[in-house]
């Protein structure tokens, strides 16, 4: 494609890009670095129907005025990034020379907001990202086996946990998994324990956020792996059905070589998702068990008082983790694509 | 439920339509609100008004766009509906007017107490109050011999005995889902306890102290009388435990007592049983563990004058006594000249008697309430000691206080 050409092709989705997804970036960093004015304090009387009382209020003019002077705010360079809030450095040095074995150590890191949420994080993400592609592939290859007549039918019901809104699934799941709901009551009965309660417990609410995350994903990775089941070449895995390669043979030295391409996509697209958990938690009431990067932005945004700085930098954070997280992955397509030219 | 809230209003509108055709306004009039059917009272009065346009946006997300709907120029909105928590934000922002012009000239059927002032200039009208109070169930009282508690020490003591009786496993009640709900248990019990917010005068927190360790303290004492999904539970789900009969007493708003008495929601031993008492003092003080509320609108700063004098006689109508008939009476606890006292409201009236203490006003206090919210819950959980959990929300506090500028 000539240089012209490909200019006017592109620029539509250049401008897009850069509207949609540059732009937010940069706002986001630059709104990391900046704090709001320091309000001016005044004690002023304050009357409401239970009575009169003084009160301390914002002086409107003064941090107006303050407002005005300077309308991008106090610049405070990475003091947002090290509060406790979010790196919590002060903090995590003085956990450590005060430690009392490392035991000691992570349990005080487990009481900041930003560890915390970063160890159910990421937790979540290694636990559910290999089982829904487990899975996955499970289901594709049972689908892929079934009578031509009844695939459409299984199809659509394996697709179901993906194309339900992922808050009203979620908190589907949460009732059926209330101690009053069927499934809370059918683990209760199963475990002989009337007392048993999945939300009452950090470690069972762990799992339960984990099973609805496989639940909800799997069907992606079934529906790609379904795709890639189509394009099997024939002719070898007939070679091997001569060579007396059983079924499992037959998974193994043919199938997953052929769609292991397809599972490197799945995994770095449900690495990046499962990294942002979200839905979940706000269903599941269960922040007082587990919380995520992205839950934190939440909560920091829909208080009576929102913080904007706060929220900004947890979001830089929040795309640092996920090039992180998908940077071996990125290095070897980037060494592929290098081999090839 | 929905067809109810839609039932009552139309009927509302037919009504009002009929009755009371006398507001003429000349401007554009924008409502942004929570939703709750006392607000879409006052919302439907102030749209009976001809002559310019009235909207409305009630949502129970408003809090998330109300500054946002009225920082623009001209703003979206021209008038919020808030409560005492939530105006800080907006004086803070400085999206809302003073209106003493107004009230002098559209106001004549407001009381003066349902003005708020802030030095000397009045910023919002206040028309309903709202408390948090004791209800309990007669028929299991009176099972367990016990009389309605005064003080949360009996009701912990008066639990015991329901739950050593068998008459129910869990017969505590109380919205203390972790966030807003539980920083809000911690505050009525806090102020209970004699305990101050802050250092006098200034944006730090003062709560690492004895009242606050015994606050927390009876919390987890009474937490332990509760469904063990306590911490899940907010005061829908604390409403619907009281409907299907598994508790015998809480603490609960009285905005939200009707419901539990209608027979088309509670089983019928409830709704027959539900007592409505004053709220509770705790730890031998008397100050009653509660917080006093109440609910008013604003009128928007970026807006022009004719919209905004439209704003005030539409929200002046939508509260004006002449609506008050015996359907709107239930709604709420009305602050409206006129209004009579509905069997619902004698728990938020209590409250008031008893000199319960406003909710703060002050413009830092929404960031401690979501600090405690979110780090007195491993306290809750049994993980840490109540002094670790209070530093903590300090420390919370003070990094997100700083961030906005409250404190150095």
């Amino acid at each position: 494609m000539k240089h012209r050409t490909f200019f006017w092709f592109f620029l539509p989705t250049a401008t897009a890009m850069l509207l949609f997804i540059a732009y937010p970036i940069i706002s986001i960093i630059t709104q990391s670095f900046y704090t709001p004015h320091e309000a001016v304090l005044i004690v002023s009387e304050v009357c409401d129907p239970f009575g009169c009382k003084e009160e301390t209020t914002v002086d409107q003019e003064a941090t107006n005025a303050l407002r005005v002077s300077k309308p991008a705010g106090n610049f405070v360079g990475w003091n947002i990034y090290l509060d406790r809030g979010h790196l919590a450095t002060t903090e995590v040095a003085e956990a450590w020379r005060s430690r009392e074995g490392l035991g000691d150590f992570f349990n005080a890191l487990g009481n900041l907001p930003f560890y915390r949420a970063m160890a159910f994080t990421l937790t979540y993400t290694f636990v559910v990202t290999p089982m829904l592609i487990i899975v996955g592939f499970m289901i594709a290859l049972g689908v892929n086996s079934l009578h031509r007549q009844l695939k459409g039918l299984v199809i659509f019901f394996s697709l179901l946990p993906m194309i339900i809104t992922p808050l009203i699934g979620s908190l589907i799941l949460f009732w059926m998994l209330d101690s009053r709901g069927i499934l809370g009551s059918a683990l209760q009965w199963m475990a002989n324990d009337p007392s048993l309660s999945m939300k009452a417990s950090t470690g069972l609410t762990w799992v339960m956020l984990m099973v609805y995350g496989v639940w909800h994903a799997a069907p992606f990775a079934f529906v790609v792996f379904y795709a890639g089941l189509q394009t099997l070449p024939q002719d070898t895995l007939e070679a091997a059905r001569i060579d007396g390669a059983n079924r499992w043979q037959q998974v193994k030295h043919v199938i997953i070589p052929h769609l292991m391409p397809l599972v490197t996509f799945v995994a770095l697209i449900q690495l990046m998702d499962n990294f942002r958990v979200f839905e979940p938690i706000v269903s599941f009431n269960a922040e007082a068990h587990a919380t995520s990067l992205s839950w934190i932005i939440y909560n920091d945004l829909q208080g009576e008082t929102r913080q904007l700085s706060a929220a900004s930098t947890t979001s830089v954070l929040t795309i640092i983790g996920v090039a992180i997280l998908l940077s071996p992955v990125l290095v070897r397509t980037w060494r592929d694509f290098k081999g090839k030219t | 439920m929905f067809l109810k809230k839609l039932a009552l209003a139309s009927i509302m509108t037919l009504t009002a339509s009929s009755a009371f055709a006398a507001c003429e306004i000349s401007g554009r009039v924008s409502i942004v609100g929570n939703e709750f059917p006392a607000i879409h009272a006052v919302a439907n009065g102030a749209k009976e008004c001809s002559g310019g346009e009235v909207k409305a946006n009630l949502t129970a997300d408003h809090q998330k766009i109300n500054v946002a709907g009225m920082s623009g120029n001209p703003a979206e909105y021209t008038t919020a509906i808030i409560a005492n928590s939530s105006i800080a934000a907006l004086m803070n922002e400085n999206v809302i007017r003073p209106i003493d012009d107004l009230v002098a000239k559209y106001g004549q059927n407001l009381k003066k107490n349902q003005l708020i002032t802030v030095s000397g200039k009045v910023m919002a009208v206040a028309f309903m109050a709202n408390a948090q109070h004791l209800v309990y169930r007669k028929d299991i009282l009176e099972k367990a011999g016990l009389q309605p508690p005064k003080t949360y020490e009996e009701m912990l003591a008066g639990a015991k005995v329901i739950r050593d009786k068998g008459l129910l496993q869990n017969p505590l009640g109380g919205a203390y889902k972790a966030g807003w709900n539980l920083g809000q248990e911690f505050n009525n019990m806090y102020i209970g306890h004699g305990g101050e917010f802050f250092k006098p005068g200034t944006a730090e927190p003062s709560i690492n102290n004895e009242a606050g360790v015994a606050a927390l303290k009876m919390m987890k004492a009474l937490s332990e009388y509760m469904n063990p999904d306590f911490l899940t539970h907010d005061s829908n789900a604390t409403s619907s435990e009281w409907k299907a009969g598994n508790v015998a007493m809480m603490n609960m708003w009285g905005s939200r007592m009707e419901p539990l008495k209608d027979p088309a929601q509670s089983e019928k031993v409830v709704v027959e049983n539900t007592t409505l008492a004053s709220p509770m003092t705790v730890g031998g003080g008397s100050t009653p563990a509660t917080t006093l509320w109440w609910d008013g609108w604003t009128v928007a700063k970026n807006i022009s004058d004719e919209d905004a004098a439209a704003t005030f006689q539409a929200m002046a109508n939508g509260i004006d006594p002449s609506q008050l008939d015996s359907e709107m009476s239930t709604l709420a606890v009305w602050l409206i000249d006129g209004y009579k006292p509905t069997p619902a409201a004698v728990g938020v009236f209590a409250a008031a008697k008893m000199n319960a203490t406003p909710y703060p006003m002050l413009p830092f206090i929404g960031l401690l309430h979501t600090a405690l919210g979110a780090e007195i819950v491993d306290f809750m959980l049994g993980k840490e000691s109540a002094e670790q959990a209070l530093a903590d929300v300090e420390a919370a506090y003070t990094a997100a206080a700083k961030e906005k500028g409250f404190l150095k």
